[in-house]
Formats: C-alpha cells, structure tokens, sequence
C-alpha cells in the first residue's frame, strides 16, 4: 500500500512499488489527464511535477515518491502560472488533438516557475522532450511566451 | 463545450423523460432533400438528426466527422450555427452514432473522417440544414404572432419581429417549429452576409484539454474494467508457436494469459502490470511466408514492378514523345512510413452473449461496428461503439486491425477490457503507408517541357478500404497530384501501376496520394529548370498558364519568402507547388547544409488558397501543424525492415520533429469566394519537395528519395 500526495490530497494506491507512477494515476486513481506516450521517457505525455520539478512519471516507480508531493493536469490549474499556461493556450489555440498537451502544459509550467522570461533558447532546452505529432511548437513557443508576458 | 457521447446520450434521454421537447431535423444527403423527424419521444432518442433544441433552450449540434485535432467540430458548427443563427457559445457537441445513411460521409457515402473532405463535402449540406431549421422556427413564431413569416428576422438565437417588437428565443418555440413543414429550397445566406464563417472562432473543443478531463479513448474506463497488454505476430501471417508463460503467471495483479493464433494477451489489474508480465513471456513465434522479407527486396519488388507500362490516367499524345533525345528522365521513391500518433492504438470492449460494448477513437464508426459484430458473432445493432476525440489519427484510425484484436481479446474475458498498445507494438505491428516509385520523363523544347510523363506504382489503399470507388483500372487516390497538375503541360502521360507489397499491411497516410505525387512532380519540375537553366520560379510561372489561383500562391509565396534575397554559401530556398482536396497551395522551404552534410531547416513559407475560409485560424493551425508532419517525414521518417521484422521500436529510433528542429513557419492565407477545400492534408504534402528542392539550391544535389540522406550531402561527397 502506498500513499501519496497528489494535487494536494493524500491518495492510496494498492500497486506493486515497481509500478511506474504514470500507471497508478491511470488506472488505480482514475486520474487520466496524464498520458501514455512511449513509455520510455522519450516523448514527455506523461509529465507531472513532483516537487514542481518536471518529471517523466513512466519512469518513476511508485516507491520512489515518497513524501513527495504530486501535481498532475488536474491539478495544475490551482497555480497561478498554471492558469495563465492554460489560458495562454486556450487564447492562442495552440491545442489540436490535444493529447500531448497535459504533457506541454506540465513542461511549460515548470519551466516558467524557473524562469519567468525564457528565450528561444530555453523554451527549446525545457520543451524539446515533448512530442506533439500535431506540430503545435510554433504556437507553444508563442503560448509560452504569452504566459510570461502576463497572460 | 464537448460532451461526452455516452454521457450526453444518457442527458438526452432524461431530457426527453422528463418533458423537454425537441427539435430534431434529419437530412437525407444524399438527396439532399430535409424531412423533420417529428413524433413523441422516442424521436427524441433517435439520434438521426444534427440539430437538437430542448424547449428549455438547450442546442445540441450532432457532429457527423470525427474530431482529432483538425478542428472540425467547430468548423461544421459554424457551418450550422451560420444559417441558424445559433450563438455558439453554448451549444453542447455530440459525437454522432454509427448510421452511414444519416451521418454517411457526403464524399465518401460511409461515416468517415479522412482525405480532408469534411469542409469540402459538408459545406451545402450543413448550412441547408441549419438554413432549414431557421425556417421552422420562424414560422412556427410567425404563426403564434399572426405575421407574416418574411417580417420576421433571427438573430443570436432569437426569431424577431421588428414591427411589433415581439421576440422569442428558440427553445419555447422548439415544440411548435416541429409540427412546421420543412421548406422545400431553403434559402441559404449570401457570402456577404456571413457572420460567424470567414472570422476566426474559439475552438470548441479545447477547454477540457487544457486541464486533462477530455476522455480520449484510452482514457475509458467502465465499471470494472481490467487492462490488457498484447504481442501480435511480428511478421504479417506469422503465428504464435510456443508460449512459455510461467514466469508472467506468478507475477502480481496477472489476470489471465490468453493466447490466440497470431496474438498473446496479458490482462492485469493495470496496464503496466500486464505490460510487464508479457515482457516475461517466452513466446515463439512461427513467420510463415514473409520472414525473410526486407527494405531491400521490398525496394527491388517495387522497381522491377515499375518496368510495366501500367494502366493510363492521362493520355494528352505525350507517350509518343517522351523517349530519344532530348528526353530526361529520373526516378523518385519514398519509404514505408508508420503513423504514430501520439494516443497509441488502443481499444476498450466489453463482450457478452448478446452484446457488445466499445469504447474507442476512430475515423470510421460504421466500420467499426462492423468489425466489432463480425469479430464478436454478433449482428452489427447488437453492438455499441462510444466514439471519442481522437489523439490523432493521420490515417492510422481510418484502419480497424486494431478493434478486430481488442475484440478478439474480450471474447475471452469476463468483463470490460481496455486493450492498449505499447508504443513499440504501436510502430512495429502496424499497417504502414506503403513505399512508392514514380518515373519522370520530360521532353524539353526552348527551356519548357512539352511532353511529361508520370509513372507511378503502390498498391490502392481505395480499392480495399472503400471498393466502390475502384473502377480496377486506375486509383484516383494514387495518382492524385499526378494527373492533375497546377500546369497547362502541352501532352501529359501519367500511368499507374499497381503494386502491392508483399509481407506489408498498406493504409492511408496524411496527405494521402498527392505526398507521393506533388514530391515527384515537385521535385522533377526543379530538375527540368536546372537543365533548361531557368530559376524553379520562372519555370513554374511559365508552366502555370490558366491557373490563375496557383499563380497567385505561387507569387504570393515568393514574395514573402524573399525569393530574391541573396542567401549564405550552401543555404538554399525551394518552391513546391500544388493543387489537391480542391486547394492550391504553395510553400518555399529555406535550408542550410553543413560541410557534413547536416540539413537544417531555416524557414518555412506558404502561400494557401483553399476557396472561402470557414475558421481562417484553424486553416493556418492546420497549415502549420502539417508542415511540422511533413518535415519530420523528410528528415527522419523511415520504416526498415529486416528478416521480416521492423527495425524501429519507439520515438528514439523512429524519430519526429522536436521543438528544438522547427523552423520559422509562416503561412499566408489568400481568402475568395470559391467553394471551401480540403486544409488537413496539404500543409504536409508540400514539405518534401520544398525541402529537396532548397537542399539542390544549397547543394546542388538533387534528391531523389526520402528521407533525407545527409551522408549524399556532405561536401565532396557524390551524389
Ligand atoms: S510516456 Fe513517459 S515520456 Fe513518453
Ligand atoms: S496536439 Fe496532438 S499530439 Fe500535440
């Protein structure tokens, strides 16, 4: 039995430690906004924060969290630049399928936290781990830039 | 706001249990002719019918194309929110149910999303129907107020009568508008009058993406539901031999082990865990006839096919001129390409005795059913498909491989299974778009080309995805971008030869037909300037003739390109240009090289003319997401297959553009008052081309196969 914090609410999950992350919040908690991309850390759909540092959660197992505290999609809007990425998408129409963007919106979060005006050259460092199939970099890259210039 | 399906279904019925009356109007497209399905209740569940407005004043649009990122549930909105004049704001979206006559595709005839048509085919038809439904309801309110129904106006969701000042929303009249006869013509707004076509809106499904509540496909979960991991048989035909599953048994959280002719199945308490278990199992496989298929013998097939003359598309006199001297000639072929989506290949079913439950993202709900009742013994009624938004599709979704699987897998299980391929089933045990050749050859008179001559050989996608339209001779699909051309060639010849490959599951690929043909075409067009040594712009403009739209994309593009401004040693820019889906559309790609032979995309111009624009920010969404899909195409796509097996596994190896890798993209739309074309897929099949083509400016090396091959780039090296 496992017990975690995740979006500020202590949940428990009856999973074998190995169990990534990504699988417990999917299958176990039913929260689906995180997504399954690859599974390899290569493609950053499945991106949550732990600690507010963004993290690949396919590849964290379960046991490592801790007293870590989780912050998934569901929860990110609590924040305020949380809610400025997300309006800041919403106004630029940067989402298509949308499915990598719970990923995205995570990176871009973490990423403004740490840097409140990032250039070109950051906004590739921090967003190049995330796939979008759709191509909607060129309107991430302006919906990043919208956020920090107060949304 | 996106409902849904099952949930607002379920909304619906309440509504109508508890005395909300409703508007329901059907149209019949393929006679176009509008009948209003009235009755009691139970045509209130009939969900045959786009338009629904409860007496409470709730609008539901029914959206008869699958949503996947193209934006089509707000451009088909607008459409019928246009005529209606329904504010959009609140009306709730509901994915339409499996009924080809209702929601059939009006290109296509069956309920499919694909080939960019459903602007194109749904353009008259959605706007009559909402036209329609405003006539209903103004005389419905002109008869209550005892006017006449043409001194009645609507506006924002009310019908007005400015006379007497009396107004009423629509909800109170829904009830009355439905004992009103449909009009016969209705009349249809003038382009003038438009008030929401033409102007960007707000997407309507993109709220619930921002915070993780939409439910993509692999996000259902009914009661119940366990998780289901699979290994389908790596080679096509192959089949399971021997399974030693001992260890995965006494793995925790392992269900069951189901092991079927060409399929094993782990299902498990999640995902992960029967991911894992299957991992652990030793399972033999048998490969039949194609394992020792590769890239190589797949390629020779290819080209020695390729040595037929083929059945005849386009025959203007040419074949007779297009050999002897002053002929040149080359060949071009593109590799096998996976689609890879990002919400991989998954399906949730739910089998029993009498019925079938099945929760999934697809471009073809008819088919669908129809798999799922064929795989389960049931008839196609017993089965329910909730359709979902779709994590993207690109053709991978018009494909029902994967539902039959899932399917298959469920018989065995007691209970709700979601079955969700592992991203390296995903990109190696998949139908692929299929390799291509096409043979060049232009005769050259004065710097022009008065013969031309286009062979192309794949296999028809059409012919076995939607029969009726394959006349066995030539598919249009496949020489599309071939036989058509944005030029006015004095004698063309353009052939076709179909090829299909042996071992390969073929299947559509965004930008279809056209991402083959305009690469060649493209391409060659370059190679016939550098001969005639006239610039790739003169040439196209003095090739272009009549076509008065593709001159204006062409030049347009052009001159927001800089085509004339001077450029660094080995950076180049390239023109393509194109007519497909009833859209002209120009783009001018600006590369560098590198001494090694590294290809860096600079910048990305296009110039597009797709008739009356519907939601002009979707278009330049849908230009630039395209262009994206069409360069990770051109530098990285590539599926290679040894002994029968795919070599690439994930994104490490099957690679797609990165944030880090795009280019500049600027996309210029060119807006007239012709019928609306098709935008999803000509963004990507400009790319190619483009890129080759500022590659042999760089360079001077032409480029006759994709992807790039960087090692024919380096400096001194040959090509
Ligand atoms: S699913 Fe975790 S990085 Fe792709
Ligand atoms: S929006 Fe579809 S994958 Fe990014």
């Amino acid at each position: 039995m496992f017990e975690i914090s995740i979006n500020g609410n202590r949940r428990q999950a009856q999973v074998d430690g190995d169990t990534p992350l990504l699988w417990v919040l999917r299958d176990v908690l039913g929260l689906t906004g995180t997504k399954f991309g690859c599974g390899i850390a290569q493609c950053g759909a499945c991106t949550v924060h732990v600690d507010g540092s963004p993290v690949r959660s396919c590849r964290l197992p379960v046991s490592a969290v801790g007293a870590r505290s989780i912050t998934t999609i569901e929860g990110i809007g609590a924040s305020p630049i949380g809610a400025k990425v997300q309006k800041a998408w919403l106004d630029l129409e940067v989402i298509q399928c949308g499915y990598c963007q719970s990923g995205q919106i995570m990176s871009a979060v973490a990423l403004l936290e740490g840097n409140s005006n990032p250039d070109d050259e950051a906004i590739d460092a921090a967003m190049s781990g995330n796939i979008c199939r759709c191509g909607t970099y060129v309107r991430i890259r302006e919906g990043i830039k919208r956020a920090a210039n107060g949304g | 706001m996106v409902a849904d399906p099952s949930v607002s279904r379920r909304d619906a019925l309440r509504a109508a249990a508890i005395g909300g009356t409703a508007l329901l109007l059907g149209v019949n497209l393929r006679s176009a002719s509008i009948a209003a399905i009235s009755g009691g209740a139970s045509a209130t569940f009939a969900p045959d019918a786009f338009i629904r407005i409860t007496s409470d004043g709730r609008a539901t649009l029914i959206m008869p194309q699958t949503e996947m990122g193209q934006g089509i549930y707000t451009a088909l909105s607008m459409l019928i929110a246009e005529e209606l004049d329904l504010p959009l704001d609140e009306v709730t979206l509901e994915e339409a149910p499996a009924n080809d006559k209702l929601y059939g595709n009006p290109i296509f005839k069956v309920q499919a999303t694909g080939g960019s048509t459903s602007v194109r085919g749904y353009w008259l038809p959605l706007r009559t129907v909402g036209a329609s439904a405003r006539a209903m309801l103004v005389s419905a309110a002109a008869r209550r107020w005892r006017v006449d129904p043409s001194t009645c106006r609507t506006e924002a969701g009310e019908v007005i009568h400015d006379a007497s000042g009396r107004r009423s929303s629509y909800g109170p009249l829904a009830a009355a508008a439905m004992r009103e006869t449909p009009p016969s013509a209705p009349q249809l707004k003038r382009l003038e009058d438009f008030r929401l076509i033409g102007r960007s809106h707000r997407r309507l499904d993109t709220r619930p993406k921002t915070d993780g509540s939409l439910r993509y496909g692999i996000d259902a979960m009914p009661e119940g539901v366990r998780f289901a991991s699979l290994a389908c048989a790596p080679v096509l035909g192959g089949r399971v031999e021997r399974v030693d599953d001992s260890q995965a048994r006494a793995l925790p959280g392992v269900r069951q082990i189901i092991v079927l002719n060409d399929i094993v199945a782990v299902v498990a308490d999640t995902s992960w865990g029967a991911m894992r278990a299957l991992a652990a199992i030793d399972i033999k496989w048998r490969d039949g006839e194609f394992g020792s298929l590769s890239t190589e013998t797949l390629r020779e097939a290819l080209i020695e096919a390729g040595r037929a003359d083929g059945n005849v598309a386009v025959d203007t006199g040419a074949s007779s001129k297009l050999s002897g001297e002053g002929v040149i000639s080359e060949f071009y072929d593109l590799p096998l390409l996976a689609h890879a989506p990002m919400e991989p290949m998954n399906c949730t079913v739910h089998v029993t005795a009498e019925r079938c439950e099945v929760w999934v993202g697809t471009q073809v709900m008819t088919m669908t059913q129809r798999a799922a009742a064929e795989e389960a013994g049931l008839p196609p009624e017993k089965v329910v498909v909730h359709n979902h938004l779709i994590g993207g599709g690109f053709g991978r979704r018009l494909e029902v491989d994967g539902v039959r699987k899932a399917v298959r897998i469920a018989r065995h299980v007691d209970g709700p299974v979601k079955v969700v391929w592992s991203r390296e089933e995903d990109i190696a045990r998949a139908p692929y778009r299929s390799l291509y050749g096409s043979w060049m050859r232009a005769r050259l008179e004065d710097g022009r080309p008065v013969a031309w001559g286009h062979k192309v050989a794949g296999p028809t996608v059409v012919g076995r995805w939607l029969p009726p339209a394959f006349d066995g001779k030539v598919d249009n699909d496949a020489v599309d971008g071939a036989a058509e051309t944005p030029y006015d060639l004095p004698a063309s010849y353009v052939t076709w030869v179909r090829h299909e490959p042996k071992g390969i599951a073929t299947a559509f690929w965004r930008g279809v037909g056209p991402n083959m043909n305009v690469f060649a075409t493209e391409s060659f067009v370059d190679r016939v300037a550098h001969e005639a040594g006239r610039s790739p712009l003169d040439l196209r403009r003095s090739m272009i003739g009549k076509h008065l739209r593709a001159r204006a994309v062409l030049d347009m593009a052009a001159e927001k390109a800089g085509w004339n401004d001077p450029l660094p040693h080995r950076q180049g820019r390239g023109i393509s240009l194109q007519f497909a889906f009833g859209t002209y559309l120009c783009t001018i790609a600006e590369v560098a090289v590198d001494e090694d032979g590294a290809v860096k995309v600079l910048r990305m111009t296009t110039a597009v003319d797709c008739g009356t624009p519907v939601n002009p920010d979707g278009i330049v969404s849908q230009i630039q997401g395209g262009i994206i899909f069409g360069l990770s195409a051109a530098l990285h796509g590539r599926i290679t297959i040894s002994n029968g097996r795919t070599e690439q596994s994930n994104f490490h190896d099957y690679r797609v553009l990165r944030m880090n890798e795009t280019p500049r993209i600027e996309v210029h739309v060119i807006r007239n008052a012709e019928p609306p074309g098709g935008i999803g897929e000509p963004g990507t099949v400009s790319v190619q081309a483009a890129v080759a083509n500022a590659i042999y400016a760089a360079t001077g090396v032409h480029l006759t196969r994709m992807p790039i091959d960087q090692s024919l780039l380096a400096k001194g090296a040959r090509a």
